[in-house]
């Protein structure tokens, strides 16, 4: 196919359709940014039912949120931020040909995303034992609100919906090291680990609105 | 995005070659090659073919009810079985034909050749999205073989979670569809902003490409709320959570509203559309300039975003306040405004034209006139105290078929019959053509017109019984439903012996100037042979056709082909 | 014009409807006009400026200001007024008479219930004083439903948990249907009533006597007519015919199974267990959807059923 001349000096990275990197890479960046507003809309259905159920129990949200434990909420908050400075480090790292500076860093991400998992395990562990498990199946006691399932119904959708965002994050961050290790990446080409980082700070930043608003109610 | 800076170029004529002997079609061969494509061509093709299955299915299922429909009592359906097959005629005509219709099949095919790009910006993402698209269909089709499901397209609470059928399984199939239609979303706006040839500035741009760039704004603002919603009502049903279900301490009329602030947009993605196929037909077959392109580009985009407000004008029976219900139908009128200025563009670029009633601008003219009727009738609907007495009559089905089917199947058709040339390189039958435009106009009319009137006199839809007095228009409705369908039998023919042994179609038949027709008919296999270059807009038929005709001189072809004529240095917007 | 709206619209018969008429036939007018105008447009310009040759040559029209200001705010006052229309409509059926008579109603799958105010209830058929502000309070008992009755131009969704309302004053006795049109599953299209409109005396007539027994009937008329009252025939033929719940036709002692394979006899004790609680014993191949009649029949219309059932073989 005699599509283009410039193909015998075109870097192995760019793609045929693409006329050269800044082209291809502006285009993948401004994707994952439009797939990122998607996401916010996704859970944002879910911040809806939150502020809906909120305004009509708001005493609910009082009382249930006393099931959530504050300190290992607030330390997983500190993870998944350090997580996002890592992140970032990675790819500054990546933007200075230190290959071994990313591949430190992605191991560290990777690190913190599976702390908070195990943390959030944990939580959950907690409740499970107590009965408080979504909808139907509720069968704790300890809070004298009929509305308490649904309470716990949308703290299970927004927190499971985001762990699973997160589990997808360290499948994306372990492909990236095995690319990373292979070489794939240099200071001309790092587009993957630029926009799964700015993925993984999306995920930090629901995180950040899911906290408080779970979590820090009184 | 209009970059100041101009950069000299230096452009030569490229006349597109006549039949030419490779093409995308045949550039490789076997079905792996078809299955495992990145060529946006053959993705639009192969959502082409798989919408005409699913409206084929969706059609048959229609007639199924309509000659169940023929007499008042039951005849050869139980009310379960007519309750599954009204379900599934809705759900697979929305979900899987007319959402994906014009952006995944039409869209995806024209979208890079319209821009002058030689594909779309994540070609393999876009083949990923008809692969998630196919999944989703599976889940359907296993739903609907294991039992079915009755809960009509729009899966109302609590009835939804506790009907005994198979909704699990059937909203998962569409929750997965729905990310086939992000993705789609989010290529198309990529492509739009990131891919355009040299000179293909925002005000270059065909109409056809604003309105996929509008519909893409609503695919993925909108898209992910359907997703969550219908998430949720899988959960409900999975494990009881409840957030919908009153039995729970839930509210049903929150999922009404989680599905209509989607579906009230997706209603815009299943129209908007076919108003850009709807501008480039019409300018072509007046070979006339458009009238009033920014009203057109612009209304698009203003319809994308007030149609996020109005979700509301579902619910003004459903219990919601008075105040929400004003709101909501105020705002339903300032959308019929942008709707109305694209109706009388048209009209006025028909005015003083050269026209040519070919199938592609007879298919227009019906849409004009049917959507005409769909918009005014969407007037009744949204004015508040009408709208109380015709909410969920027929009066509100024959409503969205005259939008939906009189407006985007007709512009769908229009722009089938257009591009056919540049997708497969032949003609059809012009003659056939006619008739079977002539039966589906005659039938359409027939069919929904009384469904109108049965409508305002009271008849409430979804049922599979009805009182006496209203068998006369269900019968002149039936009648119409066959009518259509003979139509589009006749179409599938000459269609299939166009593909078998249709002339040859020349690379411009229409004599159009926008970029498409400036390559070969089919399309080559990147689009263009060389990197094309725009000076002129693409309804400029005041301009020789020799400017239309441009690309960047020796780009491509280094000394292999010696240039037929060398233009003179062309200064155009550089590429944003 | 009379002959256009009495073809488009059921008669109006009820305070509200003059308005909504009036707006529907104001709206339907404006388009007709509009509608042939734009119809003519498309078939004159096709005919006038027919393509004549291939080197026609078309004038360069971009857009003309003038025109598409007055294309976009015409419109535009057309539909504030009938925004205006629809909403003050609106309002008027929103807003509920102080003096309106108050009557419960409750839907369930696939009957329509009618309480008043003295204990009277009845099924599926709505019994109304004319010229007197009606208010019905409305709930659901299981999905949501939607009443409605084309006749008064009213409707108002029917929902599980919480309460919903709809006004109206009928201006002249007779009889209208009401519809169920808020998709709610098998019978839905069977989940019709009537309302009938009285004059005050006749209505304060059959207030004190809709519950007496009829003392002239036999028992198995009686039943005939408790069957037809209640909603029964929705779900249960006399012919034979497979419907929702199982047939009366040649029920009487006969052998059936139930969902977890037992058998039973039809005989008096099951039927009367079956009307008042219906999920008990469940026939093999039916859905548990039957409303219980508990506190709707009195022992002697139980009886009364029982002896019709025994007839339809």
């Amino acid at each position: 196919m005699a599509h283009s001349t410039a193909s015998s000096s075109a870097p192995a990275h760019l793609q045929h359709h693409f006329v050269d990197s800044d082209q291809q890479f502006e285009s993948s960046k401004m994707g994952m940014w439009i797939f990122l507003v998607t996401e916010i809309l996704f859970f944002g259905g879910l911040f809806a039912a939150y502020i809906v159920y909120r305004a009509w129990y708001p005493d609910l949200y009082v009382q249930a949120s006393t099931q959530l434990d504050t300190f290992w909420g607030a330390v997983n908050t500190a993870v998944l931020i350090g997580s996002s400075l890592t992140v970032a480090m990675a790819i500054r790292s990546a933007q200075l040909n230190q290959i071994k500076g990313l591949i430190i860093n992605l191991y560290i991400t990777i690190g913190l995303a599976f702390t908070f998992m195990v943390i959030k395990y944990f939580e959950y562990v907690h409740k499970f034992e107590k009965g408080i498990f979504p909808g139907q199946y509720y069968t704790y006691e300890g809070i004298a609100h009929e509305k308490a399932n649904i309470f716990f119904s949308i703290y299970y959708m927004m927190t499971g919906l985001h762990g699973l965002h997160v589990i997808i994050g360290i499948g994306l961050m372990i492909w990236l090291l095995v690319k990373a290790k292979k070489g794939a990446f240099s200071a001309e080409y790092y587009t993957p680990v630029e926009i799964t980082g700015l993925y993984w700070h999306l995920v930090d930043v629901i995180w950040i609105f899911l906290f408080p608003l779970l979590y820090l109610i009184d | 995005m209009e970059t100041s800076a101009l950069k000299r170029l230096q452009v030569q004529r490229f006349k597109p070659e006549e039949n030419p002997e490779i093409h995308y079609l045949n550039s490789e061969r076997g079905l792996w090659s078809w299955l495992s494509t990145v060529d946006h061509k053959r993705i639009g093709l192969m959502y082409l073919a798989s919408i005409a299955i699913f409206f084929f299915i969706g059609g048959v299922l229609a007639l199924v009810l309509r000659t169940e429909l023929l007499s008042p009592a039951q005849s050869f359906l139980d009310a379960d079985v007519y309750n599954q097959v009204f379900t599934l005629h809705g759900a697979i005509m929305i979900f899987f034909f007319l959402v994906p219709s014009v952006p995944a099949a039409l869209g995806n095919f024209i979208l890079p050749i319209q821009l002058g790009a030689k594909d779309v910006a994540f070609p393999r993402l876009n083949l990923a999205s008809f692969y998630i698209y196919t999944i989703g269909t599976v889940f359907t089709l296993v739903a609907i073989i294991t039992g079915a499901v009755d809960t009509g397209w729009t899966f109302y609470t609590p009835y939804s979670t506790e009907t005994g059928t198979n909704v699990l399984l059937m909203t998962l199939g569409i929750f997965i569809l729905g990310f086939s239609s992000i993705l789609t979303g989010v290529n198309f706006i990529v492509t739009i902003h990131k891919m355009r040839a040299p000179g293909m500035t925002w005000s270059k741009l065909p109409l056809n490409v604003w309105s996929l760039y509008a519909t893409s704004i609503i695919q993925v603002l909108a898209t992910p709320v359907l997703a969550i919603t219908l998430l949720l009502l899988v959960m409900e049903r999975a494990l009881g959570i409840g957030i919908f279900d009153p039995a729970l301490g839930g509210d049903p009329v929150l999922f009404q509203h989680f599905f209509w602030f989607y579906s009230h947009p997706a209603v815009y993605i299943m129209i908007v559309p076919g108003f850009g196929v709807i501008s480039e037909v019409i300018s072509t077959f007046s070979r006339k300039h458009i009238f009033g392109y920014w009203a057109i580009a612009l209304s698009s985009l203003a319809i994308a975003f007030i149609g996020f407000l109005v979700w509301g004008h579902h619910m003004f029976t459903a219990g919601q306040s008075s105040l929400a219900s004003m709101v909501f139908s105020f705002l339903t009128f300032l959308v019929g405004i942008p709707t109305g200025i694209k109706i009388f563009n048209w009209l006025a670029t028909m005015y003083k034209g050269s026209i040519d009633l070919k199938a592609p601008m007879l298919y227009a003219m019906v849409f004009l006139f049917l959507f005409t009727i769909g918009g005014f009738t969407g007037i009744m609907l949204g004015a508040l105290s009408v709208d109380i007495h015709l909410h969920d009559t027929y009066f509100v089905v024959a409503h969205f078929h005259y939008v939906m089917m009189g407006g985007m199947v007709m512009a769908l058709l229009a722009g089938l019959h257009y591009w056919w040339p540049k997708m497969f390189g032949k003609m059809y039958s012009e003659v056939y053509a006619r008739i079977s435009c002539a039966l589906i106009f005659i039938g359409f009319n027939l069919a929904f017109l009384p469904q109108f009137v049965m409508g305002a006199q009271g008849m409430p839809r979804r049922y599979f019984n009805y009182i006496d007095q209203f068998q006369p228009f269900h019968q002149l409705s039936t009648m119409g439903a066959y009518i259509m369908g003979v139509g589009f039998v006749i179409m599938f023919f000459y269609l299939l012996h166009s593909l078998v042994r249709g002339e040859k179609a020349a690379s411009n038949p229409w004599g159009s100037r926008a970029l498409e027709w400036q390559t070969t008919s089919p399309a080559a296999p990147h689009n263009f042979e060389h990197t094309p270059v725009v000076i002129h807009g693409p309804y400029d038929y005041h301009k020789p056709m020799s400017e239309f005709q441009l690309g960047i001189a020796h780009g491509h072809h280094g000394e292999s082909h010696q240039p037929e004529t060398l233009e003179t240095v062309a200064e155009t917007g550089t590429r944003p | 014009m009379d002959k256009v709206l009495e073809f488009l619209l059921p008669p109006a018969k009820s305070t509200i409807a003059g308005q909504v008429d009036g707006l529907f036939i104001f709206i339907l007018a404006v388009s007709a006009v509009l509608l042939v105008g734009i119809s003519f447009a498309i078939i004159y310009f096709s005919w006038k400026y027919k393509r004549r040759s291939e080197q026609d040559t078309t004038p360069v029209i971009t857009h003309n200001t003038k025109l598409e200001v007055a294309w976009s705010v015409i419109p535009l006052i057309l539909v504030m007024i009938v925004f205006g229309w629809g909403f003050t409509g609106y309002m008027n059926m929103r807003t509920v008479p102080t003096d309106a008579y108050e009557i419960r109603v409750v839907g369930k799958s696939w009957l329509w219930e009618f309480h008043y105010e003295n204990g009277t209830v009845s099924v599926n058929e709505l019994h109304v004083p004319a010229n007197r502000p009606v208010n019905l309070v409305m709930s659901s008992n299981d999905v949501i439903h939607s009443f409605y009755i084309p006749d008064y131009r009213v409707k108002r969704d029917v929902l599980p948990n919480r309460y919903s309302n709809v006004w109206f004053e009928a201006m002249e006795t007779g009889e209208s249907v009401i519809f169920c049109t808020e998709y709610c599953g098998r019978a839905h299209s069977n989940m019709i009533a009537t309302v009938t409109a009285h004059s005050e005396s006749d209505f304060e007539n059959w207030l004190a006597t809709a519950n007496v027994i009829d003392e002239s009937l036999s028992p198995v008329e009686l039943g005939k007519e408790l069957i037809a009252k209640n909603g029964c025939n929705a779900c249960h033929s006399v012919d034979g015919s497979r419907m929702v719940g199982p047939s009366y036709k040649g029920s009487w002692m006969a052998e059936r199974e139930l969902e977890d394979g037992s058998v039973v006899t039809v005989d008096a004790n099951y039927l009367r267990e079956s009307i008042l609680e219906p999920n008990a014993k469940i026939g093999a191949g039916y859905d548990p959807v039957m409303p219980s009649y508990q506190g709707l029949l009195s022992d002697r219309e139980i009886d009364a059923i029982i002896e019709y059932i025994k007839t339809i073989d």
